[in-house]
């Protein structure tokens, strides 16, 4: 019997220290990571040296990473801060790659094998210019090369080899805006030129050795000019003037500058409607694009102009390549259907193609956008030519003889939203199941696994078995499992295209670029906002696919025209789009399905009437029964208010149908403008199951959580403080908290933190909210926690009203009822700054929660909730203490162990998605940013089954054993029996 | 266990943190004109390199954060970092790198003397006389296994079960060996008025 109780105890014990956890061997078992990079704006080769071929790209994402030229992998990667853009990137003395970011006044070298950053240099200036970055190969200045950089308004001269600033000259009191420098190889000349205002054209001829100017001379433009200006030779510019029908070359020669105006309509007879021209450099000419053909331009050496053709179809365009004496070539991409041709030009002569190939592509990757060559030599000497191609969907390949040697799907780098759909249910016949490997295969298998558990396996064995454990077919099966830990994670990215990605090994299901979110002439710059499912089917699960809804609007303003479109999660088709008359501001889902399964949803547009999808009678029908239970809220930060609003009737006027309906507004929280500004709002989420409203705390004593789905908690910040750490004082800094019942408008509880401001960051979870905030005063980061509990429930502990039915539990719960709430809160330190706050999401909601927490070092933290409950005290009473309380301590630890991520980075972390698995234990962990990872949580452990490195065999064998022990014993003790009876 | 051992690293730390804030007053890393400051610094990981558990341990992994993220800069190949136009003010700097911890450090531009940097610990508000950024701790995101012993199998429930077992097979005897003559006879007659408690009562079949 003790010992029984001792083992209990122990088991006990063993379970209250809830860490994540995770040995090495395990990294891989349950999570994955991918890295990526985002859209690539520009590419530079490094191919010249034997050895590692590799190209240097930077991206939309701020990303500047070094690629593998064979496979595509990633060799190193950086990823600069958000507002730290990269304008343009090069290669200086053949080891450094230099990057100039942040609108041309942070220049960077990096180590090009390893991407150590080797010097940093600030360039300073007074006003906002176009940035340009030259590197020229020739020019020296005591032995030193040369890097020169126009940012900020002024010339800088930065030697390659510490980023020292030799020589600068202010241009900015000119207002001159810069549009190209300009060296002619091997001279020490270097040309700037570029307008004041739209009609004065300015040429400074500088010494690029120690920055004197040596001549400036300008010109009036009568016109002026406007787009891109094309340079087309070292002392030749092209540009259109404002009106974009006429062109005009500017020809600057020994202190000369002569422009020639030629009418397009001269060179081309028919019209073109708008034309503009391409910023590719091309040697001697230049490209003019109209809506639907290309033309170049070839401009003589009198300044004449002459069209050289006229291609359709051409959608990309490259820079042009100098490879061998005095030979230029540049790349064009034309499309035909779903053929792309690349085809590399000479630049002298036009009719001479070096290369041209087609390409099939997948059809799911659009446009090409961008395309860089780079050439090789050839086995037979001949010169050959490798493209890297930047797509619409912002994937990223490289085509060398007519195929493509690896692609990479960079639009996963950026995610906008993620949700789940579940597989397809096992069917009989369909069953994707390899065959189970027989009884000595597996007894053989789990026999390795317990010499590895005893440490006993040789390091071959060890290698075996993780082998063994990672390919397990088991997880990345096509059909739904048990525990629900497979699923699809359905991504909608930035490119407009939607991926899903197999929980189990992140490998990408179908991917599908949506045609109502690509650029069109009613939609020009189309986004997507948010994706819903919008049919998960349960009576009909074995037949009918469910669907997933995606919402975008045309441009970025929120009145403008919304786009819907719906996709079948298990083909991955579009199954139906719709470009809407009507804007989209907020998506309301409602808890109702019509008789499809589908679920109806309140489209909220700019003139802030309702829209009900899907459109059909019987949806209507639905909606109508629960008219007067709807009630929404905005929120206009801007104005600092917060409205309420119900359902009127239906529309009246232009776009008046039966699915539209007025609203008015029925409550409003107007903050003052002065002293407070919203800075965040943060509601439950909608889908959130919480298992028991009683909570039973120590003296066996019960609280009753305030569960209402309406709360909404809002923080506003003293507008001084809105700029983050370093921009307001303690005593002008303060941050309120609210908590507001969203139907009628209520305030349940207010809370000001002095000397505090954001960012803030908070999640909202049944009866809690955990913010995450600055304290000035501290100087440190803090999180809060509120706890609301519902007073009004409070004396149902009697037993005896409970069995005579004198209690208040079944009553109804309404916003609207006499309001009797009190709240905790308390404060503690947090060492990080944060990123992203989720909350783990279970099954059932029985299990213990955890925080998850981005950190600023991309890394997710996962704190147990314990650790924020406002009844912790510095010496917990010894009913606390089995309660599991944890004393008080002014901060929150920071456990290694229980990093989600423990060593990977999931760098540009922007997201945190949790979903709940069928086992309740269990939680699906999605993180996104420029990487992707994701994992499987048991915020308690697994205490519902066994885990994955359970050995089975050792347990058959201990049973074995037993059993012979007991016969063994049996036959031993018969003898003894026998014995004594002789005796 | 390992949490507690490493307290008291920490516990070591900070006192030898004391020791040190008592002596050197914080004071200055900086150049600047204009409206921005500069800040200069530098982050110094002991044995970057020599360290194993798979840890990138790179320099060129670290990243320094300025308030946040509002921007974010990498170390040189000797560990300075700068900031660049930054304003007078109080500011906060982080750095991240896998496999450490780092506290914040407060840092105090000052408008009054241009160009003066003030920088303290957050964490356990030491005043650094240099901005130089050192981890607190390692951080070891894997549980370590245990290496196979003995003990660990003794200590694990089927282990106590075998153990108690052993116990009542071998040591029972030997206490009822040294039990008085008399009383064992009295204890055993006892036992025989109750009948023997055999294994074999309790298999089925065995009961004829």
């Amino acid at each position: 019997m003790a010992i029984r109780v001792f083992l209990i105890s122990l088991l006990f014990l063993s379970t209250t220290i809830t860490t994540f956890s995770l040995y090495e061997d395990q990294v891989g078992l349950m999570d994955w990571h991918q890295q990526y990079i985002g859209k690539v704006k520009d590419a530079v080769f490094h191919t010249q040296k034997t050895g590692r071929k590799r190209v240097v790209v930077s991206t939309e994402e701020n990303v500047i990473a070094s690629l593998d030229l064979r496979h595509g992998e990633i060799f190193w990667r950086h990823v600069l801060g958000s507002n730290d853009a990269i304008d343009r990137i090069d290669i200086a003395l053949g080891k450094y790659v230099i990057t100039l970011s942040s609108e041309g006044s942070i220049l960077r070298a990096w180590n090009l094998p390893d991407g150590q950053m080797v010097w940093e240099s600030f360039l300073k200036g007074p006003n906002h210019s176009k940035s340009l970055l030259l590197v020229p190969t020739s020019l020296k200045v005591d032995k030193d090369n040369v890097i020169i950089v126009f940012g900020k308004g002024g010339l800088h001269a930065v030697s390659s080899i510490h980023g020292e600033i030799l020589w600068q000259k202010d241009f900015a009191a000119e207002s001159f805006e810069v549009q190209h420098v300009i060296q002619p190889l091997g001279s020490d000349i270097i040309y700037v030129v570029g307008f004041v205002g739209s009609s004065q054209f300015n040429v400074y001829q500088m010494n690029a050795k120690n920055g004197e100017l040596l001549k400036h001379e300008s010109a009036a433009l009568s016109g002026g000019f406007s787009g891109e200006v094309s340079l087309v030779s070292s002392n030749t510019l092209v540009m259109l003037d404002s009106t974009g029908s006429t062109l005009i070359t500017v020809n600057f020669h020994n202190g000369e500058i002569n422009f020639q105006k030629t009418d397009i309509s001269d060179l081309i007879k028919e019209s073109l409607g708008m034309a503009t021209i391409l910023p590719s450099k091309l040697a001697g000419m230049f490209a003019l694009k109209t809506t639907t053909f290309m033309i170049f331009i070839r401009v003589t050496d009198e300044g004449k102009l002459e069209v050289v053709d006229k291609i359709n179809h051409v959608t990309a365009v490259s820079d042009a390549l100098s490879f061998s004496e005095g030979q230029q070539a540049f790349a064009l991409v034309e499309h035909y259907n779903n053929d792309i041709y690349l085809t590399v030009k000479l630049g002298q002569e036009w009719n001479s193609d070096l290369l041209k190939e087609s390409i099939k592509l997948d059809d799911q990757r659009g446009l090409v956008h961008k395309v860089f060559i780079n050439n090789y030599i050839r086995t037979d000497r001949s010169h050959g030519f490798r493209a890297l191609i930047v797509m619409e969907d912002h994937s990223l390949l490289l085509l060398q003889q007519g195929e493509i040697v690896w692609c990479r799907e960079d639009g996963l780098a950026s995610v906008i939203d993620a949700t789940t759909s579940e597989l397809p249910v096992e069917k009989e016949g369909v069953s994707v199941a390899k065959v189970e490997e027989n009884l000595f295969e597996w007894l053989k298998g789990h026999i390795l696994k317990i010499k590895g558990t005893l440490m006993l396996a040789s390091p071959e064995e060890v290698v075996n078995i993780q082998a063994m454990r990672l390919k397990s077919s088991e997880k990345s099966k096509m059909t739904r499992d048990h525990n629900g830990f497979r699923k699809l994670l359905i991504v909608l990215t930035k490119s407009g295209k939607v991926f899903a990605l197999h929980t189990g090994d992140g490998r990408i299901v179908w991917s599908l670029l949506l045609n109502s979110l690509r650029k069109s002439e009613t939609c020009e710059n189309p986004t997507g906002l948010n994706l819903y499912q919008w049919r998960v089917p349960h009576h009909h699960a074995m037949d009918e696919n469910p669907s997933v809804l995606v919402v975008g609007r045309c441009r970025s303003n929120s009145d403008a025209p919304g786009v819907l479109s719906f996709v079948d999660t298990y083909t991955g088709k579009e199954l139906g789009s719709s470009s809407l008359v009507h804007s989209v501001v907020q998506v309301i889902l409602l808890p109702f399905t019509d008789s499809n399964e589908q679920r109806l949803h309140l489209l909220i547009d700019a003139k802030q009437r309702a829209h009900l999808y899907p459109k059909n009678p019987e949806a209507v029908g639905i909606f109508q029964r629960e008219f007067s239970n709807i009630y929404w809220y905005s929120v206009e930060a801007d104005d600092g208010i917060i409205k309420g609003h119900v359902l009127k009737d239906n529309c009246i006027g232009e776009v008046s149908d039966e699915y539209c309906f007025e609203t008015k507004e029925i409550w409003s929280i107007v903050f003052p403008l002065e002293s407070e500004k919203i800075i965040t709002t943060v509601t439950r989420k909608l889908n959130e199951v919480v298992h028991t409203q009683a909570k039973v705390i120590a003296d066996q004593d019960v609280m009753y959580k305030y569960i209402s789905k309406n709360l909404l908690f809002v923080v506003t910040v003293a507008p001084k403080a809105t700029g983050g750490i370093g921009s307001a004082t303690p005593e002008e800094s303060w941050l309120v908290a609210y908590l507001i019942d969203s139907v009628t408008g209520r305030i349940l509880h207010r809370m000001t933190h002095h000397g505090s401001h954001g960012p803030v960051h908070a999640v909202f979870s049944e009866n809690w909210v955990v913010y995450h905030y600055f304290n000035l005063r501290a100087h440190r980061y803090e999180m809060s926690v509120i706890e609301i509990f519902d007073q009004s429930r409070a004396d149902n502990k009697d037993v005896w009203k409970l069995v005579l039915g004198k209690h208040n539990l079944t009553s109804p719960i309404s916003s609207y009822s006499r309001l009797e709430v009190i709240t905790k809160s308390q404060s503690y330190f947090f060492t990080h700054s944060v990123k992203a706050i989720a909350v783990t999401s279970t099954a059932k909601g029985i299990t213990s929660k955890q925080l998850l927490i981005g950190t600023v070092g991309d890394q997710v933290l996962a704190l147990d909730k314990r650790f924020l409950d406002p009844r912790r005290s510095i010496n917990p009473t010894q009913a606390e203490k089995e309660e599991g309380m944890i004393p008080l301590t002014d901060s929150l630890p920071i456990i290694p162990q229980s990093y989600v991520t423990h060593s990977l980075k999931v760098e540009g972390l922007r997201g945190i998605v949790t979903v709940p698995a069928k086992l309740e234990s269990t939680a699906l962990v999605f993180v996104y940013g420029v990487d992707l990872f994701f994992t499987r949580l048991a915020p308690s452990r697994t205490y519902d089954s066994l885990t994955e490195d359970f050995s089975y065999a050792l347990l058959l064998m201990t049973i074995v054993a037993l059993v012979v022990a007991i016969f063994v014993t049996w036959i031993l003790s018969e003898k003894k029996e026998l014995r004594d009876k002789w005796r | 266990m390992a949490s507690i051992l490493r307290s008291k690293s920490v516990l070591l730390i900070l006192y030898i943190q004391l020791c040190l804030s008592l002596l050197a007053p914080a004071l200055a890393i900086s150049s600047g004109s204009g409206d921005g400051y500069a800040i200069n610094g530098q982050v110094k990981i002991e044995g970057v390199g020599a360290k194993g558990f798979g840890l990138p341990g790179k320099l060129s992994d670290v990243k320094v954060m300025l308030n946040g993220g509002q921007s974010i800069t990498f170390l040189r190949p000797d560990g300075y970092f700068s900031f660049y136009n930054v304003s007078a003010g109080t500011h906060l700097i982080e750095a991240a790198a896998i496999g450490y911890f780092f506290s914040p450090v407060r840092v105090d531009v000052s408008a009054r003397f241009p160009g003066k940097v003030q920088a303290a610990l957050t964490e356990n508000r030491r005043g650094l006389s240099e901005l130089v950024l050192e981890p607190l701790k390692d951080e070891q995101y894997y549980e370590i296994r245990e290496p196979f012993s003995i003990m660990s199998v003794v200590k694990s429930p089927m282990g106590l079960m075998v153990g108690f077992m052993l116990v009542v097979m071998f040591l029972m005897p030997k206490l009822v060996e040294n039990m008085d003559p008399e009383e064992m006879r009295r204890a055993q007659e006892e036992m025989r008025q109750q009948g023997v408690p055999s294994l074999a009562n309790f298999l089925p079949g065995a009961q004829r």
